[in-house]
């Protein structure tokens, strides 16, 4: 006899951390950090014709404290990088950061005195997505590729470890 | 259009500068005026309050190292002036020597001459006298030295959060990336 008999349909089984993945990798609001040109290309993403709402990550939130996304959208200068820090150890956790275009990766052409070289330099990037600026269409890729990585990665409730490595966690037990 | 003064107006202008008009050329139409450091702000001033030439617009101000081309002294100062009602332009030139570089500010004459010389001070420490709050514009407060000064170190970064500890290389690509060659795409045999 086994478990199931005689529920029918009326239950379904499943992962615990699956699931959680799969409600966190569809309720993403992120936080649009945008500096620079790429901005434009954020916009048309967010915008009606490729419409990022499609895949769950649609709603922007103008604070740091209520986003779990963080979308870098152009060149960080070594004057705006305590800002991106700040904003990043604002974020709650879960939170993840996506490097939007070439500037955010490597610091692009912008090999200068004034320009940080990738922002991966101080805080840690989940999906690079290149391009200068990167069309829409990688944009959903990358988006969509980011929410494969939230569906796999573990949930603190059901394995006990820490989400991420990040240096405001560090206190957490 | 772009139109020099009538040579009429710079031979006054000559005139008026005496021995501290150290050069005067034109080229393509554009006049141009080098004095000296000492007449820069009499000169401004002649060129801004003097009805025939009515510059009422400092278009731009910025420096030009020479160091690399050998020029001395090693700065160089830029005014460029546009007249509105008279629709016509000037650029205008000082020496500025490297181990005195001061020159007096035009705020007196023109309100955005307060960012351009800010910029300038920024950029290249050419120091202006008299200037109501010469602190860096684009910069932070914390950054030593002038970037585009041409002895300045062209890598040379100031950060101000520390980097994070990374292995290196950051994820590169090791092997060179072959694209896949859509057959619908005619390359013309290239």
């Amino acid at each position: 006899m086994g478990l199931m008999e005689g529920l029918d349909n009326s239950v379904v089984t499943g992962r615990l951390d699956s699931a959680l993945g799969w409600a966190r990798k569809f309720s993403l609001f992120n936080l649009p950090f945008v500096t620079a040109c790429c901005g434009m290309e954020y916009m048309s993403v967010q915008g009606a014709h490729y419409d990022m709402d499609r895949f769950g990550a649609a709603f922007p939130r103008f604070s740091p404290r209520q986003s779990d996304l963080l979308m870098v959208v152009g060149t960080i200068s070594l004057k705006m990088a305590p800002v991106l820090v700040k904003v990043y150890q604002q974020m709650c956790e879960p939170k993840w950061v996506v490097s939007f275009g070439v500037c955010t990766i490597s610091g692009g052409f912008y090999d200068n005195y004034c320009t940080l070289m990738g922002i991966d330099r101080v805080i840690p990037v989940d999906m690079y997505i290149p391009g200068c600026p990167p069309r829409p269409e990688m944009v959903l890729d990358g988006l969509q590729k980011l929410q494969e990585k939230i569906q796999r990665s573990p949930h603190p409730l059901t394995s006990g470890e820490r989400h991420r490595d990040s240096p405001d966690s560090s206190h957490r037990a | 259009m772009s139109s020099s003064p009538t040579p009429e107006l710079l031979d006054k202008l000559a005139e008026r500068l005496g021995s501290h008009l150290l050069r005067r050329d034109a080229f393509r139409g554009e006049a141009t005026v080098v004095v000296a450091p000492q007449a820069w702000l009499e000169t401004c001033r002649f060129l801004k309050e003097d009805p025939e030439l009515a510059f009422g617009l400092l278009v731009d101000l910025t420096v030009v190292d020479l160091q690399a081309l050998g020029g001395s002294p090693r700065f160089e100062l830029v005014a460029h002036l546009y007249s509105i009602r008279k629709r016509h332009r000037i650029r205008l030139k000082t020496p500025v020597p490297e181990d005195q570089a001061q020159v007096p500010s035009l705020t007196p004459l023109w309100k955005n001459a307060n960012w351009l010389e800010r910029e300038a001070w920024d950029m290249f420490g050419v120091r202006f006298l008299g200037h109501p709050e010469l602190r860096r514009i684009l910069l932070y407060p914390e950054f030593e030295g002038h970037p585009l000064r041409r002895d300045y170190p062209l890598r040379k970064r100031q950060p101000l959060v520390a980097e994070r500890d990374v292995e290196e290389p950051r994820s590169m690509v090791s092997e060179p990336v072959r694209y896949p060659v859509d057959p619908r795409f005619k390359t013309f045999g290239v």
